[in-house]
């Protein structure tokens, strides 16, 4: 059998800014390739709303040396998967591949890096793809983008915290070639992004490729990355949102959660308490409004846009979400949630209740990392977003090492008076 | 404002490393099995792979069911399965679970119900005997049940405003009709209808050892793993009923496009159905070779056309699907009302194309390609083996066919995935389904075909 994986990260920098990191694991015959740029869209430009979402469609129709659908032909065609995705605070493009494929994959990333082909009629023929992604996932089902869409304007003033993601139709519809040119050369610089690699390839053999093909690429200025943070909120905000598809109503209840950087413990003990919140049948507001008051269909409980908690930098919410049946009032909801973390604000939380919910984050974090594409991922992520792609094995032992006290504190900042609230009336109900 | 100075970054191209060319592909490693029925019936199956400290547990029992009701009691059952023992509550089972650094879930199909979960690798005999409470112990506490009955009804009401599941629901009945196999979503009445005594009723009738499967993949040694099981389990036996089976599914009558009325829909959900071969037909690497060219995935023509070319969709796709008695295809696109019409149209035409003409062999090699090194990456981890190995030991198959599945794709030639084409993905062999706006798509649509409007219960 394989040995035990090596958990150790090489490390490169090329002279043009771009950096590297390699985690070799030749127990299966593939290996993960990721890149991830420093721009999200938090970064895009007022007026363009959706634009950093649009510019990942347009990473793949094509590029100086490699025509439109041939950066997916040759991935799939050669026995592996890709896709890209864009977040708050960056956007990535991902393949796994048989490793046979690894110097493909890296050609196809430098040159994309080096010179995307973005034309009118690629722009348009995006825009009507991305509508149409919009409309699948938001605009004609019941919850669409609740609550990633609806809640950060309430619980954020800036642009950059508080607009749409995915984009208003007319501004995805005036974007122009130029806008894409200039997004690029501002944010699509080597020094901006970070490439990982993971599986099976030696460290050695991994930098000679990455130098082979990204060597080249010429240093632009990395854009400087603004702070986005906004000062706290001075009393509790509430917004009625109207879902016409929702035959239940919901509620989501955000806080500003605490600063990933600057209070990396108290961020850490936040994960801790929304799984020992939310995670599983275990968990104190499962138990308590979905199994014994019943006055909920579902809770869940996270931080970040997506749900992951490493992902974001700051500001990023601690959000509750709880389906509600249309008889039960909202305030009951919102109050039995509150309540719940008062208790655990007041009264902390019982060792061998962490025991229980450490183990379980510990397992979850190991299952992530199995998988090569989520370990790629991940990899890049913590470098470029938390300073460290060690984290990926170390997190388990620092989430397992925080007690009773951290996790009791952070429950402590969640507060009623600080809150931001939506609330989405079923406008299907019967 | 642009920190840089204008003008496109240039570069002489030909200076740059040309594309590399592929090497030969890497070898696919077949997991070496252990395997031991037990006395009750009981298939385990247990393989070592140590990447991460952890244990993946899949369990499939034969669980069909002909009567209407069945449908809705087994969504009960599944929900309540980890309502309470005859000696633990639910919180005091939740709590168990959450200890083992794991979790359990149960789910069911018309011909199985499915018992999945994980764990950290140390944990394995507990996990196991947990299950084995479950199993053996289930007591279905009526304060429970009584729970998950009112919060199924709700989520149904949310499944049936879904685009997605109404589609899902759509094609179920449209390519089976009355049979079991044609309906995905009991009714709030049928619900509410559910006793716990009916549950502990089908509970002891029908959840046996005999014909399950249990799969364990993980940290762990496999002998050890199965005498785990085996002590674990040893509470679970047979009853001597023989497994319900259901009825042959009714034989499909292809053409015609059905369409369920969905107002105000921004889109409309467009589903193909065909019937297509099982993972034992010889006709099944070839046709494989020729749905993943057609639709199959993101390089496929399809794609190319309604996403890439003309923008009418976002994510359309084809997949085979397997069940007892049937397998089919379905075509999934769910594109922008005002092109229903257009973009049917050319659903239709790529699908005659791949029927009518013999694909390029680039085609051909790429699909074989992406099948071959998909495979392996879907077995590369813990949770996809364990999920991959269940669901072929669950088809009649077993781990050879992870070894001789890339070898007969090897095989297939270009004519071999014509004619294979010709036969399953051919226009006249399969019915169109549509969730959409009638109002405003019927009129366009009407031209193209006989239309019918479909309704569900």
């Amino acid at each position: 059998m394989p040995a035990v994986t090596e958990k150790r990260v090489h490390r490169l920098t090329l002279p043009n800014g771009l950096r590297v990191v390699v985690a070799p694991d030749p127990a299966a015959p593939v290996v993960g390739v990721a890149v991830y740029y420093d721009v999200g869209f938090r970064s895009e430009p007022e007026g363009r709303t959706g634009f950093a979402h649009l510019f990942e469609h347009l990473m793949f129709q094509g590029s100086a040396r490699v025509g439109k659908m041939e950066h997916p032909r040759l991935i799939q065609g050669s026995g592996g998967t890709m896709n890209g995705s864009t977040h708050p605070d960056f956007t990535n493009y991902f393949q796994a591949v048989p490793s046979n494929a690894l110097e493909l994959t890296l050609w196809l990333e430098a040159d994309r890096m080096r010179s995307p082909a973005v034309t009118e009629e690629n722009l348009a023929n995006q825009v009507a793809v991305v509508q149409n992604e919009i409309r699948v996932n938001v605009m004609n089902r019941p919850y669409g983008g609740f609550p990633w869409i609806l809640l950060p304007p309430v619980a954020f003033d800036t642009f950059a915290n508080a607009h749409n993601g995915y984009g208003d139709f007319s501004e995805l519809e005036a974007a122009s070639v130029q806008d894409a040119e200039d997004f690029f050369r501002r944010f699509y610089t080597p020094g901006n992004a970070v490439l990982a690699l993971a599986g099976d390839v030696e460290a050695k053999e991994a930098f000679a490729l990455v130098r082979k093909h990204f060597g080249d690429i010429p240093a632009r200025r990395t854009p400087k990355r603004p702070a986005f943070s906004e000062p706290p909120l001075p009393a509790q905000r509430r917004v009625v949102h109207v879902d016409p598809l929702a035959p239940t109503p919901a509620v989501a209840i955000g806080w500003r959660a605490p600063h990933p950087a600057r209070e990396a413990k108290a961020s850490f003990a936040s994960v801790v308490l929304a799984e020992l919140l939310a995670e599983g049948d275990a968990s104190r507001l499962v138990q308590r409004l979905v199994l014994r008051d019943r006055i909920a269909i579902s809770a869940e409980a996270y931080l970040g846009v997506f749900g992951d908690p490493f992902e974001q930098r700051d500001p990023q919410l601690f959000t509750i979400t709880a389906m509600h049946p249309q008889p039960v009032a909202v305030d009951l909801v919102v109050d039995t949630i509150q309540q719940e973390i008062d208790r655990i604000a007041d009264d902390g939380v019982p060792d061998d209740e962490l025991t229980r919910v450490q183990s379980r984050l510990r397992a979850q974090l190991l299952r992530q990392t199995d998988q090569v594409i989520s370990r790629t991922q991940q990899l890049a992520m913590f470098e470029q977003q938390r300073g460290r792609a060690e984290l990926v094995w170390e997190l388990p032992d620092l989430l397992g090492a925080l007690t009773a006290r951290d996790v009791q504190r952070a429950a402590g900042r969640l507060r009623s008076e600080s809150a931001s609230i939506l609330v989405l009336q079923a406008g299907a109900a019967a | 404002m642009s920190p840089v100075a204008k003008g496109p970054v240039r570069q002489a191209l030909s200076t740059l490393p040309p594309r590399p060319e592929l090497g030969p592909a890497p070898r696919i490693k077949v997991p070496s099995l252990s395997e031991r029925v037990l006395p009750s019936g009981l298939r385990v199956v247990a393989v070592r792979r140590a990447s991460v400290p952890l244990v993946e547990v899949r369990l499939r029992v034969p669980f069909a069911g002909r009567a209407r009701s069945h449908l809705a009691q087994s969504s009960v059952l599944t929900d309540a399965f980890f309502s309470g023992t005859e000696i633990r509550d639910a919180h005091e089972l939740a709590q168990a679970i959450q200890a083992l650094g794991g979790g359990l879930s149960a789910g069911s199909d018309a011909d199985r119900l499915a018992v999945g979960g994980s764990a950290l690798a140390a944990h394995l005999r507990a996990l196991l005997d947990l299950l084995a409470e479950v199993l053996v112990q289930n007591a279905y506490p009526a304060e429970e049940v009584a729970g998950e009955r009112a919060r199924i009804a709700e989520e149904i009401s949310i499944s049936r405003t879904t685009p997605s599941t109404l589609a899902g629901e759509a094609v179920s009945r449209r390519m089976f009709g009355d049979h079991p196999y044609g309906r995905d979503l009991p009714t709030v009445e049928e619900i509410h209808a559910v006793t716990p005594a009916s549950l502990r009723r089908l509970h002891r009738d029908r959840i046996s050892p005999a014909g399950a499967v249990l799969v364990i993949v993980g940290d762990v040694n496999p002998r050890r793993a199965i005498d785990d099981a085996e002590a674990a389990l040893a509470g679970w036996q047979p009853d001597g009923r023989k497994p319900t089976s259901l009825p042959a599914v009714p034989a499909f009558v292809p053409g015609g496009i059905s369409l369920l009325d969905r107002p105000a829909s921004v889109q409309t959900s467009v589903r193909l159905v065909l019937p297509a071969p099982s993972r034992q037909h010889p006709d099944y690497p070839a046709l494989s070779l020729a749905n993943t060219v057609f639709a199959g995935y993101f390089s496929s023509r399809l794609v190319a056309n309604i996403r890439e070319d003309k923008g009418y969709t976002y994510s359309p796709h084809s997949a085979i699907s397997h069940a007892e008695l049937a397998s089919y295809l379905t075509v999934d696109a769910d594109v922008a009302t005002d092109v229903t019409a257009p973009a049917l149209v050319e659903m239709w035409y790529e699908q005659a194309r791949v029927a009518a003409a013999p694909v390029t062999r680039e085609e051909l090699d790429s699909a074989r390609r992406y099948l071959t090194g998909t495979l392996a990456l879907s077995t590369a981890s813990q949770a996809g083996l364990a999920t991959t190995l269940v669901r072929l030991l669950d088809n009649g198959l077993d781990a050879a066919w992870l070894r001789d599945h890339p070898a007969a794709l090897a095989k297939v030639t270009v004519d071999d995935a014509y004619r294979a084409a010709r036969r399953w993905l051919a226009p006249a062999a399969s019915a169109t389904v549509l969730v959409g706006d009638a109002g405003v798509i019927g009129g366009g649509v009407e031209a193209l075909g006989a239309l019918s409007s479909l309704t569900l219960d």
